[in-house]
Parts: structure tokens; C-alpha cells; sequence
């Protein structure tokens, strides 16, 4: 690695080394593939090339490394499910063990592998602070296994098992960011694939600082979220700029910065109605309680996160 | 020099000196003393160069050790019981990846109901997980099929876990020689794993395979298993030869020679066994013992050969498929297919059960006069079985 003074992004410089490589078989529009490289090659880049990388069941590890083929141009290991934190956790006692701390650890999983069946084995790699970098693509269901809720999915948002009319429950679910940031792990972010440079610097962030860390990344999917492929980045956009996917960073248990929304929010409506798992809610007489109830969630987190510009 | 040590010290103290990198470890009886041992070792700086890691659960701690394992580090860790089902999935996942773990189970009875009393249906349980099984006979025993646990674990690549008896021997204190560390250093060279994450190599571990190619990665695993059968006796003969006496594998014969029934059976047992046979040799009755130390690979050459002369089996298990019965008998009656033998099961000893001498003595003696029916439970007390009618 020579260039590490690059000021334009990661994926703007020539010698980015692509982690995560063409030829893979995600679907098109797919944020999880987008975000897995953008995170996985700033990764590279801040540990100078010494990185290895776990990965839990999910559409990544389907996608990327069908036998005999990957596409992970770095060291690379799946192992379970819900274990990807704790095998992460593993790798990097044998780091310490071995003396080669040089090498630095990445873990991943969609939201089903990080908030649901890994959560125990992820409270766990946080509250030993052990030296991992756990990242999670959220797409806010099982997208893998054909769409069905998890605890990451949204109120409201139709999955293959929480049909419509009502769609997922109200009062349910995971702010897995916010009890990463409980458990007092060094580094706490969010960020979305709609924008490389800030989700660069959040991984750079995440990769000077050792000890446990967590990236929770919103990367929809075309697919689950009955979304036009070329809408990918432009519904990460909106969920931020509608206030129901705050941005922000913690260290040490506490939030210290978070990113104010441009201008005026943007009402939820705006990002709910060109996905297909929201259009129960716009039927007529169907769901405007439903939808003023999510523009309340949005409305919370505005105050919560300090959202507004000033 | 043989000292007075709890089995659990033994085996923490020996597991010490085959220089483990990472140690991951929870709690829970009658293992719990082991890992405990081994913390205290780390923190006194006698074993060094180790992580101990506290987990959250078992299945942590193997994930733990997967990781560890993959990326180049001698992994350690022991369970019992439940902790050993809440694994059963990174069970099956380290042997998948043919990474080179070496497990302690202290066996113990499954729930419901809950038990914490010595059986073998948590290590029977995961005999199909493509994991090596030992079974300890006496503490020494395990002492010694540890360091053959992790040179065989290193040398073919494959998950082994040493099965010894929960309290029977983990909590039994007796004259034991844990070997000098240089003894162990010359037996277990430093590990060189067969693969590993490297930045200075990237390698893809743990690919999605599909129809394709699975059945060849089955059947791998299945010939690894074989060839580690095959290089058994020489990894014994060595082993001998630095600790200076033998250890007993893959089967152990005791007055079988002769015998026209043999009893057949796993772990600390068969001292009891062995007693038993003594006596009924003095009464005139030929009858042996045949223990098994390997049960995976399942050693049926060996087995085969050693009931040749037999004219009847008793397989004693402390464990039973429900169901079917023996886990152990199917297992024997396949290896023995075709010999005029007349073949018993018994299930005792369960969830802490003593096996008793006046038991296995009537056993032994039904069985020879062929008074035993095909499937026995020993020492079943009626006053229970009434309530349920």
C-alpha cells in the first residue's frame, strides 16, 4: 500500500483494492453489496492491507462465495449464523496470542445475523471490548430466506410474515445502534450507502480506535423493500432526510455528534411511497393512522438526535 | 512422578503444557474446575502466552475457538451436558472447516429432566458431528489421551474431544503423572495449520457449497476420519516411547482372549468392569471386558478382531436412544456382522446411577447363561414405574 494521504474517497482513488470484487451474484441495486465494499475497503485502507474479515450467513456470504468461485480478495471466513461476532472475537484473541496485532478484524452481518440470532454472541464481543470492528448491513428483514421480519424491521413495513393489512407491529422491535452505545463500547455509528464519504469516514473513525466497535449501515434492498433497483441510493437518502434513520456517532457510551438534516425534513411519506412493502398504508382509508404514527417515530428521533439545523 | 491431583487439575495442568494460544471458557458443572484451573494458570503466568477468554455461552466458546483456530492458534476449550447441545451447530461447523480444537466434555446426563450426574448422552448425542471421540477409562487415561487429542487433532486436521466421566473422575482425586513439559514439547510440536487467515495470503474459509461438490466434502471428511484410525499406532507407539508407558487405544482388551462373554463399554466404568470380571473369573466364568477409548472414528476392525472367539457381547452404555436402545450396540453389531455372536445391550448407570459390582455380576451372569433379555435397563426399580402405570 503506498497512497494513504488520499482526500476524495476511498472508491475515487485508483489503487482502492476492491475487497469485495466484481462478479459477484447479488442482485442488481443491492445496498448490502454496495455498502460491504465501501466499508470493507476503507477498512483495508486505514489497516494498511492487514485485515481479515468474518462473515456471518446471509445474502453477503451467499452472494460472494459460491464454490469455487469468491470474491473476497482478502482473508475471509464464514462460519455460522449467529456466531460471527464471537468467531471475530476468536480471531482476534489468536492476533494477540500470535503477536500480530498489526492485522485487524473486521466482523459483518446483515440485521438478521447482528440485531436477532447473533445478538448474544454481538453484547457479548462488546461488553469484553474485544479489539473487532462489527458492522452491520442493515436491509431491515430476511432478505436471504425470502423476506420475513426481524427485529430490525420497521413498523408498519410489510414482510412475508407480517402481512398486510397491518404489516410489522407498532411497539416491537430493535434500536440495536442505541444499545451498542449502552454498552459503552468505544465507537458507535450510523450511516447509509447514500453517502460514501461520510460512511468512509465513520469506518476510518471506527478502524483508530481499538477495542470493540459497531457501524450499523442502512442498505436497502430492492428486492424486500419492492423497490426499483436505481432507487437504492436515493431511499437511503430519504430515510435520512426524513429523520427515520438518524446519523450519528457515540464514543464511550455517549453520543457525540450526529448529522443535521438538510433544510426542511422531508415528510415520511416521501419514503414510504415508492417502496411496495408500504403501499397497504396508502390505500384509501388504510393507513393514515399507520402513517402519521411513523411520521411520529421520525418526528422523535429529529428531537432526539437534534436532526434540525439550527 | 505421579502426584495426588483432582482429575480436573490433571487435565488442566496437562492441557497447560500442550501450550494452548487461546483458552475460551464457561461455566458449567462438572467441567467448571478445568477451565477454572486453567485461568489460574494463565494469570500466574505459568501457562503463557495464552488468551483466556471469558464467553457468554457455549456456543461462544466454540465460535470463539473457530475463529481462534482459523487464524493459526492452538484453540482449547471444555463443556458438559447442555453446554455441549447449545454447541451441537459450531460442533458440526469446526469439523466442517476441519479446524483442530481440542475439547474436554465432562460428560454428564441430558434435560428434562435436568441432571448434573455423569452419563454419555451429551457426548453420544453429537457422535455424528464429524468430531474425534476418546473416552478416559481412569484419570491418567485422560491425562494421556489428551496429549494424543491434540497431536491427533493437529496432524489430520480434525476437531477431538476427550470425553471424560463428570465427578466420577473430574472431581476424583488420585495419584496421577501430569508429563514434564519437555516430555509434551517433544510430542507435540508446535502447531502448522493446514490453512489459515493470512493477509499475506487471502483465503475464502467456510464458501457456500452446493450439490455439486458437497458429497466429496463429506466423504473427505469421512476418509480423514479413517486415516486417522490409520495413524493411530503410530502416534501411540510414540507416545509410549516419550511417557514410557501405554495408553490404551483405540480399543483396550482385558482378559478377552479366552472369553466366551465379553462386556463391552465406555469410560471409568470399566474399572468397576474389569473388577467384576475378577470375580466371576475366580468362579470359573470366562468372561472379559473390551473397552472402547475411540468411538469416532469407530475402530470396527479392531472390535471385530478382538470378539473373534467370543460367543456372546454385552454392550453396557451409559446412554440410550430412545427408541432403539443401544447407541454403541448398532454401531458394534455392524463391525460384527457375521460373527455367531449372541448380542446383549444394557443401558445403566444414567444420570448418576452407581453401576455396581452386585449389578454387572448378575448382568454378566444372566448374559452367560443366556437368560438376558435382548435389551436390559440394570437396576430398575419398579416404585417409580407404578405412578405412571
Amino acid at each position: 500500500m503506498t497512497s494513504l494521504t488520499i482526500t476524495g474517497t476511498v472508491q475515487a482513488d485508483r489503487a482502492r483494492p476492491n475487497t469485495l470484487t466484481s462478479g459477484h451474484r447479488a442482485c442488481r441495486g443491492c445496498g448490502e453489496a454496495l455498502a460491504a465494499r465501501w466499508v470493507v475497503d476503507a477498512a483495508w485502507r486505514a489497516a494498511r492491507g492487514q485485515l481479515i474479515a468474518v462473515t456471518a450467513t446471509g445474502c453477503l456470504e451467499v452472494f460472494s462465495t459460491p464454490y469455487p468461485e469468491s470474491a473476497w480478495r482478502l482473508p475471509w471466513l464464514h462460519s455460522l449464523f449467529g456466531n460471527a461476532p464471537a468467531v471475530a472475537s476468536g480471531v482476534a484473541a489468536a492476533l494477540r496470542a500470535l503477536d500480530r496485532t498489526d492485522i485487524r478484524v473486521l466482523g459483518q452481518g446483515g440485521d438478521g445475523g447482528t440485531v436477532d440470532i447473533g445478538f448474544g454472541t454481538l453484547s457479548g464481543m462488546f461488553e469484553r471490548n474485544d479489539d473487532v470492528l462489527f458492522v452491520c448491513y442493515d436491509n431491515q428483514a430476511y432478505m436471504n430466506t425470502g423476506v420475513q421480519r426481524s427485529g430490525a424491521t420497521p413498523p408498519g413495513a410489510r414482510t412475508s410474515t407480517t402481512p398486510p393489512p397491518l404489516g410489522n407491529r407498532f411497539g416491537q422491535g430493535k434500536d440495536a445502534p442505541r444499545i451498542a452505545v449502552a454498552h459503552g463500547i468505544p465507537y458507535v455509528a450510523t450511516a447509509t450507502v447514500a453517502d460514501p464519504h461520510d460512511l468512509e469516514r465513520k469506518v476510518t473513525r471506527a478502524m483508530a480506535v481499538r477495542g470493540a466497535r459497531y457501524l450499523h449501515v442502512l442498505s436497502p434492498c430492492p428486492l424486500g423493500w419492492g423497490a426499483e433497483p436505481a432507487d437504492t441510493i436515493r431511499l437511503a437518502r430519504l430515510a435520512v432526510q426524513t429523520g427515520l434513520f438518524p446519523l450519528y456517532e457515540a464514543a464511550h457510551g455517549e453520543i457525540v455528534g450526529s448529522t443535521p438534516i438538510r433544510g426542511e425534513p422531508a415528510p415520511v411519506e416521501a419514503y414510504l411511497r415508492p417502496q411496495q412493502r408500504f403501499q397497504h398504508l396508502f390505500r384509501p382509508g388504510a393507513g393514515s393512522d399507520t402513517i402519521r404514527a411513523i411520521q411520529a417515530i421520525a418526528d422523535q428521533n429529529i428531537r432526539r438526535y437534534r436532526l434540525k439545523e439550527a | 512422578m505421579r502426584n495426588q491431583l483432582e482429575g480436573s487439575r490433571a487435565i488442566a495442568e496437562t492441557v497447560a503444557r500442550c501450550r494452548p494460544q487461546v483458552v475460551c471458557a464457561y461455566p458449567i458443572s462438572p467441567q467448571t474446575h478445568i477451565v477454572e484451573a486453567l485461568a489460574e494458570l494463565v494469570s500466574t503466568g505459568e501457562l503463557s502466552g495464552c488468551e483466556f477468554v471469558n464467553v457468554e455461552s457455549e456456543f461462544a466458546a466454540l465460535s470463539v475457538a473457530i475463529g481462534a483456530s482459523a487464524t493459526g492458534a492452538r484453540a482449547y476449550t471444555a463443556t458438559s451436558s447442555q453446554g455441549l447441545l447449545f454447541m451441537a451447530e459450531a460442533l458440526y461447523n469446526a469439523a466442517g472447516l476441519g479446524l483442530p480444537i481440542v475439547m474436554t466434555v465432562a460428560n454428564r446426563a441430558i434435560g428434562a429432566p435436568i441432571n448434573i450426574w455423569n452419563d454419555h448422552s451429551d457426548t453420544m448425542s453429537q457422535r455424528d458431528s464429524g468430531w474425534v471421540q476418546l473416552y478416559a477409562q481412569d484419570n491418567q487415561h485422560a491425562v494421556d489421551l489428551h496429549l494424543l487429542a491434540f497431536r491427533l487433532a493437529e496432524e489430520r486436521s480434525l476437531p477431538v474431544m476427550v470425553c471424560v466421566d463428570g465427578f466420577t473422575l473430574t472431581h476424583a482425586v488420585e495419584p496421577i503423572d501430569v508429563p514434564e513439559p519437555e516430555v509434551v514439547d517433544r510430542y507435540l510440536p508446535p502447531l502448522r495449520p493446514r490453512q489459515r487467515l493470512d493477509p499475506a495470503e487471502p483465503l475464502t474459509i467456510g464458501a457456500l457449497v452446493g450439490p455439486e461438490a458437497f458429497t466429496e466434502v463429506r466423504y473427505l471428511a469421512h476418509r480423514a476420519h479413517q486415516k486417522a484410525l490409520d495413524r493411530l499406532p503410530m502416534l501411540l507407539d510414540e507416545l509410549a516411547a516419550d511417557l514410557g508407558r501405554r495408553c490404551e487405544a483405540p480399543i483396550s482388551r482385558y482378559r478377552v482372549a479366552d472369553a466366551e462373554t465379553v462386556v463391552v463399554a465406555l469410560g471409568s466404568v470399566l474399572g468397576t468392569i474389569k473388577d467384576t470380571v475378577d470375580g466371576l473369573r475366580d468362579d470359573g466364568l470366562p468372561v472379559g471386558a473390551l473397552g472402547l477409548t475411540m468411538f469416532r472414528p469407530f475402530p470396527g476392525s479392531a472390535v471385530r478382531a478382538a470378539l473373534t472367539n467370543a460367543r456372546r457381547v454385552v454392550v453396557l452404555e451409559r446412554a440410550v436412544a430412545a427408541g432403539a436402545g443401544g447407541i454403541a450396540a448398532a454401531d458394534l453389531a455392524l463391525a460384527t456382522s457375521g460373527l455367531p455372536l449372541h448380542r446383549y445391550q444394557a443401558v445403566a448407570g444414567l444420570g448418576g446411577r452407581p453401576v455396581t459390582r452386585d449389578g454387572l455380576r448378575q448382568l454378566l451372569t444372566a448374559a452367560h447363561a443366556d437368560r438376558l433379555d435382548q435389551l436390559t435397563f440394570v437396576d430398575l426399580k419398579p416404585e417409580p414405574l407404578e405412578v405412571v402405570g
